[in-house]
């Protein structure tokens, strides 16, 4: 087991920088996973970690070893890291068996014959693969090949777990499955987890901590699962983790006045000093009714999903959606029809600086 | 950080094999073609095109030029029709035997093509021609009905050949078409007529131009048919002057440059034919010839379809059974002219090259042993280099791409000739008239085909593969051992295959470089024919016909068996 300590870190590709003056720190024994829009550069961050590529300035350490340091030159190459690795398209061999993918890294480790062999099962066995030891890759489905790589890559308890996307080409149902055996391998073995993904859900599903990365290869926040759904720290990562509406808020003289056209505002104030926000919420924090208190608002759109409904709202010039349980809708007579209007209330609103935009995100 | 010098720099696995890769094909490709080039330019240590010049109008030089177009022309013209109707004939109509037919149009391809040139030789030679000889002696005709060394002999034995490389290309494309093009232009209400002429020929128009691009560059490199038919009445192409010229002259400083500037020539054709080869490729692309095979609408030949089942049958009988047959016959005379009757015939010629006579037995040896070394060097050569071009991210590996593929635009004698100037004492190692100046221009001559075999294989082992290795505690050297090797295995092993195979009946390098001792299987049989030996000539052709057969039928059972 070891944690994972990069500082400093840049990595270019020619002209384009991916990662720069990037520190990161990733605690023993951690499920961490790194959240980020496809392009972000989690993925070069992984790969320089694994000892794929090697940093253009900064220092990695892994357990307290320096695996790489940019100013000395120095890299260690990923076969002497002591990591299991997940790729997303698999990478099982497909010259070898299921028990022959597996032994490998205790092959190359010079482990006895019969330590190698039982170890090799006990892995098979581990990600409920047992029986299938004689298959061949092109023999098994896609599901099982990433078990089969799964167990690869925990065979030789390595310090270090990295998976990148791993789920990523499985069907939803299987990724589900996947998902929670992941975690429950992880806290039956203790080993550290470096997980890079783009699917909040899995992120928030599997991690200890999770960091969000935009899309230029910054970090906007690290935290627990609860902290940076609850708390964002940006607009980018409370977009980014759900579906996201916001509205720009005023203030003008005393009184706090919602878009272009000055609709009075009414709900919560903002929990910080200024003159302009973004208040951010959830679909499923807007309470709509027929009447009373609230923002003043036109149905532009109504779906019926089954379990929700789904509106887009118009207030004061911005569209926003609102997701109401069909049971409710149908018990207190908010079935809205395209052109109604309604009254809008938040149950939750984040506030953000007014930069960060408007609308459905 | 760039500019940072490794305080600890940790063994660089790719420097090594990049190096090893640039040093590889630097010595064995790029120095000999460089310095041909060096020689036909700089007299005297300066630039010279006055020089060129006039070597190239020099009338033996000028005649050589023009024969080389006019014979490659007239190939690329009668392989093209030749090619592109039969491939038509066995994807689009219902000729009977479609299937045998394709495979045996294809057999040509297996033949030397100086074998068969020697064949047409011993029947149609103006006065000792078997089938010339018949007309006279039972028609009693005043001459010969057709004389094979002329323009028109030569052109015809080298299309027998060529052709197949049209053949394959065309009826590859007309099997993937996507024949709802044909059928939509139908419903249209064009007629069959139409839609070949709209429809079909545009679509296959790139495909038979490539493949005869390809006719046109082997044509023009083309040496062992002129050989064998040209050289008798004084017809030189490029190649064949350049062999007369080295070695004729015995290496004078004249001869070699002119041979060199006649090379330098043939090097910038073939790049250009290659280059437009490459663009009309790459231009005729299509969408819709699809990798898929579709079942497209066949023609009916109705009335045609026996005499055209004849007409393919007579061709293959002439084209190919012919020539063989008389191959084995000749080489059963006791004395070559006597008429073939059982008193006439004997099997001691076959005994006797094959056990008794050193000339012939060495060279089935130097044949096979140099094909293998230079198979299996070049194999494992042709994997590393690949490696690094398709693998690696190292900068500079554009070099190596251009070096692996200049030997398709380097014909033959041109590396042969390059291989003397760089191997024979200049730079301090004389390897002239061993069997190693041999080994090193198959070695520069077959590289083109082990990377592309390889490239290929490698193309289809994804990066992750290798790089969960490393995960796993591979070394690069392990990673390459246990998932690289075996998974590229039947890319090298039919890169072994490509170069073993036509190294055995290699006539155009060897011609050029073989000593006394170091005759190869096909040095052998031309030089016997040259001295007059053509019992003997014809034997060993037939001996390098069985070898050459056998060898290719096991490589297909091997490849089906992998492959099922």
């Amino acid at each position: 087991m070891a944690d994972v300590c990069v500082a400093g870190l840049k990595k270019q590709y020619s002209d384009k920088v991916i990662l720069s003056d990037f520190d990161l720190t990733v605690a023993d024994g951690e499920c961490f996973t790194l959240l980020g829009p496809s392009g972000c550069g989690k993925t070069v961050l992984l790969r320089l970690i694994a000892g794929f590529e090697t940093p253009d300035a900064g220092t990695i350490a892994i357990g307290g070893v320096q695996v790489a340091d940019a100013a000395k030159g120095t890299t260690v190459p990923p076969n002497e890291r002591g990591l299991g690795m997940v790729f997303q398209d698999y990478a099982v061999w497909p010259h070898m068996n299921v028990l022959d993918n597996v032994s490998y890294p205790l092959k190359l480790a010079k482990v006895a014959a019969d330590e190698m062999k039982s170890r090799a099962m006990g892995a098979v066995a581990m990600v409920g693969l047992k029986g299938l030891e004689a298959r061949l890759p092109s023999e098994l489905s896609g599901g099982q090949q990433q078990r089969v790589a799964l167990a690869r890559a925990l065979v030789s308890e390595p310090r270090l777990l990295l998976l990148d996307e791993p789920l990523n080409n499985l069907d939803a149902n299987l990724r589900e499955e996947m998902r929670f055996e992941i975690k429950a391998l992880q806290k039956e073995l203790g080993v550290t987890v470096f997980y890079v993904t783009h699917d909040q859900e899995i992120a928030l599903g599997i991690s200890d901590r999770v960091a969000v990365m935009d899309g230029t290869g910054r970090l906007r926040q690290i935290g627990s699962p609860e902290e940076i759904y609850e708390r964002p720290a940006d607009a980018f990562v409370f977009s980014f983790l759900g579906l996201a509406n916001f509205l720009s808020v005023t203030k003008v003289g005393d009184q706090w006045r919602v878009g272009a056209k000055g609709v009075p505002w009414s709900g919560a104030l903002p929990d910080r000093d200024g003159e302009q926000f973004s208040a951010g919420f959830r679909p499923s924090d807007v309470i709509v009714s027929r009447q009373g208190d609230g923002l003043a608002g036109v149905v532009r759109r109504a779906s019926f999903l089954g379990a929700d409904m789904d509106y887009l709202i118009d207030i004061a010039g911005t569209e926003i959606r609102a997701a109401l349980p069909s049971f409710d809708c149908l018990e207190k007579d908010l079935m809205f029809a395209e052109g109604d209007s309604c009254r809008v209330t938040l149950s939750d609103v984040h506030w953000f600086p007014v930069a960060d935009g408007e609308g459905v995100q | 950080m760039r500019s940072a010098i490794p305080a600890a720099p940790r063994v660089g696995t790719a420097q090594i094999l990049f190096g090893l890769s640039v040093a590889i094909l630097v010595i064995v490709v790029a120095v000999p073609v460089l310095l041909i080039f060096f020689n036909a330019f700089w007299v005297n240590g300066a630039f010279n095109i006055v020089d060129v010049v006039k070597v190239l109008s020099q009338p033996e030089t000028y005649q050589a030029l023009l024969n080389s177009l006019i014979l490659a022309s007239g190939v690329t013209v009668t392989g093209t029709i030749v090619g592109t109707f039969f491939a038509w004939l066995v994807t689009r109509t219902d000729l009977p035997f479609k299937g045998t037919m394709k495979v045996l149009f294809l057999v040509p391809f297996m033949l030397p093509s100086f074998i068969g040139a020697l064949a047409w030789k011993m029947l149609l030679s103006p006065r000792s021609g078997y089938i010339n000889r018949m007309f006279m002696e039972v028609f009693g005709f005043d001459g010969p009905v057709f004389d094979i060394y002329t323009y028109v002999g030569i052109i015809l034995v080298e299309t027998m050949y060529l052709f197949p490389f049209v053949f394959i290309q065309v009826s590859g494309a007309l099997e993937r078409m996507d024949p709802t093009l044909e059928e939509s232009a139908r419903i249209s209400g064009a007629d069959l007529f139409t839609i070949t002429r709209k429809i079909t020929i545009p679509l296959v128009m790139p495909s038979i131009l490539s493949g005869s691009l390809l006719i046109m560059l082997y044509s023009m490199a083309h040496f062992g048919t002129v050989a064998v038919l040209g050289i008798e009445v004084g017809i030189y192409n490029i190649p064949t002057l350049i062999y007369e010229k080295i070695h004729q002259s015995a290496g004078s400083f004249a001869s070699i440059r002119t041979g060199t500037v006649l090379a330098s020539v043939l090097v910038v054709t073939a790049a250009f034919i290659l280059w437009l080869q490459n663009r009309v490729l790459s231009r005729g692309r299509y969408q819709i010839i699809a990798g898929k095979s579709f079942r497209p609408t066949q023609l009916k030949l109705r009335g045609l379809r026996i005499p055209m089942l004849v007409f393919c049958i007579a061709y293959i009988g002439f084209t190919i059974v012919l020539p063989t047959v008389t191959i084995f016959m000749v080489g059963a005379l006791k004395t070559y002219g006597l008429p073939f009757t059982a008193e006439n015939m004997t099997l001691f010629n076959y005994k006797f090259i094959l056990f008794d006579w050193q000339l012939t037995r060495d060279a089935i040896w130097n044949s096979i042993s140099l094909g293998f070394v230079a198979a299996a060097i070049t194999m494992f050569a042709g994997v590393i280099i690949s490696y690094v071009i398709v693998k690696m991210k190292v900068r500079g590996k554009g070099i190596l791409e251009f070096l692996g593929m200049l030997p398709f635009s380097v014909p033959g004698s041109v590396i042969a000739l390059g291989v003397i100037l760089a191997w024979s004492g200049k730079f301090g190692i004389n390897i002239y008239n061993t069997v190693w100046i041999i080994l090193v221009a198959y070695i520069a001559r077959y590289m083109a085909f082990s990377l592309k075999a390889n490239s290929a294989a490698l193309e289809q082992v994804h990066d992750s593969l290798v790089e969960a290795a490393r995960a796993s505690g591979a070394t690069m050297w392990q990673a390459l051992r246990d998932i690289v090797v075996p998974l590229v295995r039947p890319g090298m092993l039919a890169a072994f295959f490509l170069i073993f195979l036509p190294a055995l009946r290699e006539l155009t390098v060897s011609v050029l470089l073989y000593g006394p001792t170091t005759r190869t299987i096909g040095v052998a049989i031309y030089t016997l024919n040259e001295d007059g030996e053509t019992v003997y000539s014809a034997a060993l052709a037939g001996i390098a016909l069985i070898i050459i057969v056998f060898g290719e039928s096991v490589i297909k059972r091997l490849f089906k068996i992998r492959y099922k």
